[in-house]
């Protein structure tokens, strides 16, 4: 915990003349949870295609540093080492979960493929460590060789997660990982990721416009509009004290519904 | 004892001579010429030409006898023949804005500079059978209206007016001097609109038709309208390297579509186009041709996919009635070993199974 | 070049600019081997599918001193390995011949001859569907992008999850190999009995996708290993019956139904293969 794990300088982003987002800074440091807020529009999940690779910036860096305590600047990395990251140290969480699971591959294929992409070529074992994720991501083992299509929303999501947290990353990017489904499936997948990321001291970045799901689960805060961030702080501060009059606004109309 | 299969050329020879009977058909009906068909089934050789690549009527007639009529395995006969003929460069670019118009029909103004003109079109004909084709005597033709009406002054190209005013994209005339050639290099994607148009210049007709209405009924709508088809004659130039100047090589009867479709824009709002070039008369294939155009612009133009219309990968690789005819009908080439192969895994696993099973009773 | 060939078409049919394009593209495979190189794949009079591919790169590579045999599952009777042959008879006047240690180049659909190649053979596989990685992933751009970074783990998902349904890795032609430690490669739909055969082989093989316009390669003795796993190994075929004509044990057999109420009996696939051991013999 003595080092960051991410730093961002400077980030922007445009689409042609338009703002997607614009000088975007901060850190992160290993274990903590940032989550970034706003309306649909407000930029939050560009920044997030930003800070996971998979969208190249107009301007500003990304570093990440590795397990060997490198710095990586993610934008200016090849494509092969890139990739090589994004199935080691990092996972990305889907809003929609078929955006992140191959639907015609069984469970345990989707759990096992980062591990097979890794080389791991031992059955078995595969076999095993799925078994075991189901368990961890509380779906029931014997249907480890069904197809994603016969699970529920909430079971998707957490395949997916699954599918993610396999190779041990070190950092999670999560867009609305819990929209789209129930309120008490959200519940229980909140319940299940705040013990998961505690469990194993991941650090993640949430991207949601969910008030109550940034409080139940991130440390941090910061709060976006129109492509800029308006307010950072510790999320309970944030929510209890807002200072920006957006955040206000934001935290206000919450409240009253 | 069993003996293995042999004779295959025996086989074969053997086939080829029932082919050339049946292609003959009855020997007491009079043999068909190739004027008679270059000249009475012109539309078979206009499609064999366009989707052979090969603009020689003699040829594409000659195909479409040796091939009893079917009008893909003639656009083969033209391909293969095409494939082994000696290269000697680019004509220039064919204007049709110089075409000696037959046809020219704009669904979008009333009238333009030049007129609507008719033209040939089975378009308002009554599709009743006429049984007085099925007699011998023609003694009645329809005079000759060419012959009465001097030749139309040379028609602007309709979309040329509307970009005069700024109000359509301005057309894409190409930087690059040398068009790409798929019949040289193999498709690379993503691919550049060149290369989109020549291969839906060579494309299958059918394909193109299913391709074009899908994006009519909603899988991927572009808003067409017809800005302009124009059918006719234009003369083809070349410029040898010798001569440092073009001359005019011969002159090709086309058909050209152009679709003005749905603007891009607000302040600065434009229409877009679609286009479409065929060999001869295709005026069905040359429209279907430019709403896939159009279509296949979607990524560029910034639309959202949602139709195979607009998949470049998918349309651009099965477009082709040569490569898909061949491999579709590759499937009755003997699989005995792939077969045998599958065989003995299904086999194996019905076995496991059985064993399986006849354990957990024991 | 010999008289006798076709009247108004180059020798072995190609024209010359189109076999040095080839013979670049053969040479570019060669050097990373099991690379797919795109090539300017032409019309051939033959349709797409049935061969244009290897035809194209035979008609490349062969010269008047060559003797071709060309096989179809195996054998060299069926009727496309017959049109080949006498394709080539008659653009590039070659000798033919059905034997395979005559033979300098050997075109084949579907099998490798059971005869053990030699040093200085060419090997020439028609190719349907060159990319190894087409049914996971149907798009040709995005295939493209996990060779380069050589991102292959979504093929042991597809043996993983044969095994996961059927107890076993249920691809049985076809058979994805791993060449050189470094590219996956589709290795035609031979059956996967022939597989070991492409190891260290000392022969050269080609492999031509006509209407897919692809060339890739295997140079002389290099490493090619099927795909499989540590608990699962790659096996191959076996029968428990033997050749019902040479009484071969070790060669890959066809299944000839010989009535109607379940009666069969097993042949060698490989023709050649089968006759001389039944010359041998006598």
């Amino acid at each position: 915990m003595d080092q960051e794990l991410l730093r961002v300088s400077g980030l922007t982003r445009y689409y042609g003349s338009r703002v997607g987002c614009r000088d975007v800074s901060f850190s992160l440091w290993p274990g903590e949870v940032l989550a970034i807020v706003g309306e649909s529009g407000s930029g939050k999940s560009t920044l997030l295609s930003l800070l996971s690779g998979r969208l190249a910036p107009t301007a500003g860096d990304v570093s990440y540093r590795d397990r060997d305590g490198r710095w990586l600047s993610l934008p200016n990395l090849s494509e092969a080492d890139r990739r090589r990251l994004q199935r080691t140290d990092l996972g990305v969480v889907h809003q929609n979960p078929r955006d992140g699971l191959r639907m015609r591959v069984s469970a345990g294929g989707n759990i096992g493929e980062r591990l097979m992409a890794l080389g791991h070529r031992h059955y078995g074992r595969l076999r095993g460590t799925g078994l075991d994720w189901m368990e961890r991501v509380e779906l029931d083992p014997q249907r480890i060789d069904d197809h994603p299509s016969a699970f529920s929303g909430g079971m998707q999501q957490r395949l997916q997660i699954a599918r993610n947290l396999v190779t041990e990353p070190r950092l999670v990017f999560m867009d609305e990982p819990t929209s789209g489904l129930d309120v008490s499936v959200q519940a229980r997948l909140l319940d299940l990721l705040r013990h998961l990321v505690a469990s194993l001291g991941l650090a993640v970045v949430l991207v949601t416009h969910d008030l109550a799901v940034a409080r139940i689960l991130a440390h941090r805060m910061m709060v976006m509009r129109g492509g800029e961030v308006v307010e950072t702080g510790l999320a309970d501060q944030v929510l209890d004290d807002p200072c920006h009059p957006y955040t206000q606004l934001l935290v206000s109309s919450i409240l009253q519904a | 004892m069993y003996v293995a299969v042999k004779g295959g050329e025996k086989a074969i020879a053997e086939a080829h001579a029932l082919l050339a009977r049946e292609r003959r058909g009855d020997p007491a009906v009079p043999e068909l010429s190739l004027d008679q068909i270059r000249e009475q089934l012109s539309l078979s050789v206009d499609r064999v030409m366009s989707e052979g690549s090969l603009y020689d009527e003699d040829c594409a007639a000659l195909a479409v006898k040796q091939a009893r009529g079917d009008l893909v395995e003639a656009a083969f006969l033209l391909r293969a023949y095409r494939t082994t003929l000696p290269r000697f460069g680019y004509s220039l670019p064919a204007d049709t804005s110089r075409m000696h118009v037959r046809r020219r029909i704009s669904a979008t103004f009333k009238d333009v500079p030049g007129g609507q003109l008719l033209g040939p079109t089975f378009d308002y004909t009554h599709r009743l059978l006429d049984w007085s084709l099925a007699g011998q005597s023609e003694s009645d033709l329809p005079r000759d209206a060419e012959q009465e009406f001097p030749d139309p002054a040379p028609m602007p190209r309709v979309l040329d007016v509307l970009g005069r005013e700024g109000i359509i994209e301005a057309e894409d005339r190409g930087d690059d001097p040398e068009p790409a050639d798929l019949t040289r290099q193999p498709l690379d994607l993503p691919a550049a609109r060149d290369v989109r148009l020549q291969n839906l210049a060579r494309a299958d007709e059918g394909f193109l038709l299913a391709m074009g209405y899908s994006s009519q009924r909603g899988f991927g709508t572009t808003h067409p309208f017809v800005g302009e088809i124009r059918m006719g004659e234009v003369e083809i130039e070349f410029a040898p390297e010798e001569l440092g100047f073009p001359v005019t090589i011969g002159e090709i009867t086309l058909t050209e579509c152009e679709t003005v479709n749905q603007f891009v824009g607000s302040g600065d709002a434009r229409f877009t186009r679609g286009y479409g070039l065929t060999f001869g008369q295709g005026e069905r294939k040359a429209m279907s041709m430019a709403l896939v155009d159009r279509a296949l612009r979607a990524p560029e133009l910034g639309e959202e996919k949602k139709g195979p219309a607009q998949d470049a990968e998918f349309v651009l690789y099965h477009s082709d009635n040569v490569e898909a005819s061949g491999f579709v009908q590759h499937l009755k080439l003997p699989h005995y070993v792939d077969f045998q192969s599958e065989l003995v895994l299904v086999r194996g696993l019905r076995r496991a199974m059985r064993e399986e099973e006849s354990g957990h009773d024991s | 070049m010999t008289a006798e060939t076709m009247q108004g078409y180059n020798y072995a049919y190609l024209d010359e600019q189109t076999k040095a394009m080839i013979r670049r593209a053969i040479l570019k495979a060669v050097a990373i081997p099991g690379h797919q190189v795109p090539f300017g794949s032409r019309e051939m009079p033959l349709p797409y599918g049935w061969g244009t591919g290897g035809i194209q790169i035979t008609a490349s590579i062969i010269g008047p001193l060559d003797v071709l045999k060309v096989i179809d599952q195996g054998s060299d009777d069926t009727t496309n390995a017959v049109s080949i042959r006498s394709f080539f008879a008659r653009t590039a006047g070659v000798k033919t011949t059905t034997a395979t240690e005559e033979a300098t180049v050997i075109q084949t659909r579907h099998r490798i001859p059971e005869a053990p190649l030699t040093d200085g053979q060419i090997i020439v596989y028609q190719v349907p569907i060159p990319e190894p990685l087409r049914f996971m992933e149907p798009s040709e751009s995005e295939t493209r992008t996990m060779h380069a970074l050589e991102e292959y783990g979504v093929m042991h998902v597809k043996l993983y999850e044969d095994i996961a349904e059927h107890g076993r890795i249920a691809k049985s032609y076809d058979y994805p190999v791993r060449v050189q430690s470094r590219y996956v490669m589709a290795p035609s739909p031979i059956p996967k009995f022939d597989n070991p055969k492409m190891h260290d082989s000392p022969a050269l093989q080609l492999f031509g996708a006509g209407r897919e316009k692809r060339i890739y390669a295997i140079p002389p003795h290099t490493r090619v290993e099927s795909l499989d796993f540590e608990d699962h190994p790659f096996e191959i075929q076996k029968w428990d019956e033997a050749c019902a004509i040479c009484g071969a044990r070790d060669s890959f057999l066809d299944e000839i139904l010989t009535d109607d109420r379940g009666g069969r009996m097993f042949v060698c696939s490989d023709s050649d293969h089968c006759a001389r051991r039944v010359r041998e013999d006598c």
